[in-house]
């Protein structure tokens, strides 16, 4: 069969430290799969290279049939994405955003109209379409995120951290909207968070990342059977250990911490 | 083609949106026309300069043009971390089309701040020799802008972070203004200063605007234009590369 999300012998290495060091896994079609991993393990490095922002050093790859490194445009029509950090303009308005994903992803001028409307819709933005970003909760910001990434009916949705930061309440809604999309879609969703509770309730299937290398993949039943454990937490801590994992603020990370003394 | 239209406009759209920084942009040509222009103009005027304020006027507009311009180009290292760029980055369309794109736009915004500028000058007592040559004025002004979009852009694309921010602002941004002519004559300078001035791709852009606004050039329109035309082109493919390489 087909897989959505294939990955075998994959390797990112930056000089000599391998941040992704051949790991192996497939996702199937429609499937909401979950990739763990402590602080560092190498999460965001594989959802770069299976998004065609960072090249790997070797391995193979494939979304939806096409290789992210030879088939880029086809790899790029193919799925949607939610950055870990929010990547909407501030100073358009969430109709704007919109428009321009559509305009960007060649989404005809009739059918941006009607699925805008449709998306806003669903997350419930529709009175707030034509505010400027810059006024949304974090909240509003996700959902349209979110809104924005199924404008070009993706197959695959990747969710880096997408509930981050934000309280249960929203937590909770936020997770409504995706396992409806993906029902109502039949879209694959690939999605990372440290929330382990969020996982063993959403996912199908988990993958556990860790030291670049796959400890462990199964449905969250799976793992606490494995490990013996009462939650995926547990089961999680078990499989990655508990030592807190010290990494190195990297460009980004400065980045962050100099945006937050800025705009807030 | 409607991919660079819609950065082209966002761009636009975010300018005309930020009136506060429209307005505080404007802070620094007006000091500078204000506190050089009539501070030195009895100096100028009495070593037989003429008019100080007609000859630093399109001094300051090639100045604000400058400033405009590179910040849009480096804006693009906040963008790539967390703005909008990264959605660009990872939707299907070709990376010098999002360059060109926002090129464009940085620079209409970078002319349009050039030509508020023009009109200050106006107001505070500039006067311009013809109406005809504000066209090739014009034209200057938007080269400089591409210019200098293309450049921020460019270094914007090997730069990490904002670390290197401040190195490129004292030891770029502010060589290529002073040394570009825009506050005193080229007219008998130490060698030394004349030959860095001479490669200096702001001067033309300079030098192109007094031609056209006060005729005090000394290059010549002609070659101005086409300096300025060559390093466009140059570095706006250079930038179009080294954005095409950017990895996250």
């Amino acid at each position: 069969m087909d897989y959505a999300v294939e990955v075998s012998g994959l390797v990112k290495k930056y000089g000599d430290f391998a941040a992704v060091n051949d790991i192996s896994f497939a996702v199937n079609p429609g499937e909401i799969f979950a990739f763990l991993g402590p602080n560092g393990a190498g999460k965001s490095t594989t959802i770069k290279m299976l998004t065609t922002l960072l090249q790997p050093t070797s391995g193979r790859m494939e979304i939806n049939g096409y290789d992210p490194v030879t088939q880029q445009d086809e790899v790029r029509k193919s799925f949607g994405i939610v950055f870990q950090d929010p990547s909407l303009d501030d100073e358009l308005t969430a109709y704007e955003n919109m428009e321009f994903h559509g305009v960007l992803y060649g989404v005809a001028k009739e059918t941006r109209e009607g699925r805008i409307k449709e998306l806003l819709g669903i997350v419930e933005l529709t009175d707030r379409k034509d505010n400027l970003v810059k006024s949304f909760s974090g909240g509003m910001k996700r959902r349209l995120e979110i809104a924005r990434g199924l404008l070009h009916h993706p197959k695959v949705f990747f969710l880096d951290e997408p509930t981050q930061g934000l309280d249960p309440q929203t937590r909770n809604h936020i997770w409504d909207y995706i396992k409806n999309l993906s029902k109502k879609e039949g879209i694959t969703i690939f999605f990372t968070t440290h929330y382990m509770e969020e996982a063993e309730k959403v996912a199908q299937r988990v993958a556990v990342i860790d030291h670049g290398k796959i400890v462990t993949t199964g449905s969250p039943a799976e793992l606490m059977t494995q490990t013996e454990s009462a939650t995926l937490e547990e089961a999680f801590l078990k499989l990655t250990g508990h030592e807190i994992r010290e990494e190195e603020a990297g460009a980004v990370d400065r980045m962050r911490a100099a945006r937050r003394m800025w705009r807030h | 083609m409607n991919a660079i239209y819609i950065l082209w406009l966002r761009q636009i759209k975010r300018y005309l949106r930020s009136r506060s920084r429209i307005i505080g942009s404007l802070g620094q040509p007006l000091l500078f026309l204000v506190a050089l222009g009539f501070g030195l103009g009895p100096t100028f005027a009495k070593a037989g300069q003429g008019s100080y304020l007609q000859f630093l006027a399109p001094g300051i507009i090639a100045m604000s043009v400058l400033f405009t311009a590179l910040f849009s180009g480096i804006e693009i290292i906040w963008d790539r971390q967390f703005g909008f760029l990264k959605e660009t980055l990872v939707a299907p369309v070709p990376r010098w089309q999002i360059m060109f794109g926002r090129t464009l736009g940085g620079a209409t915004v970078a002319t349009l701040q050039g030509l508020i500028v023009f009109l200050i000058t106006l107001v505070i007592g500039f006067r311009p020799q013809s109406l005809a040559h504000i066209i090739s004025a014009f034209i200057v002004t938007i080269l400089i802008a591409l210019l200098f979009t293309g450049l921020g852009t460019a270094i914007a694309s090997l730069l990490d972070d904002m670390q290197g921010f401040q190195l490129i602002m004292n030891f770029l941004i502010m060589p290529i203004f002073f040394l570009s002519g825009a506050l005193f004559p080229l007219t008998g300078l130490p060698d030394v200063l004349t030959k860095i001035i001479s490669v200096n791709p702001l001067a033309y852009g300079v030098d192109g605007l007094r031609a056209s606004l006060s005729n005090t050039g000394v290059f010549g329109l002609s070659l101005d234009l086409l300096v300025l035309i060559l390093v466009t082109c140059a570095i706006v493919a250079s930038g179009s590369y080294l954005f095409s390489k950017i990895q996250i």
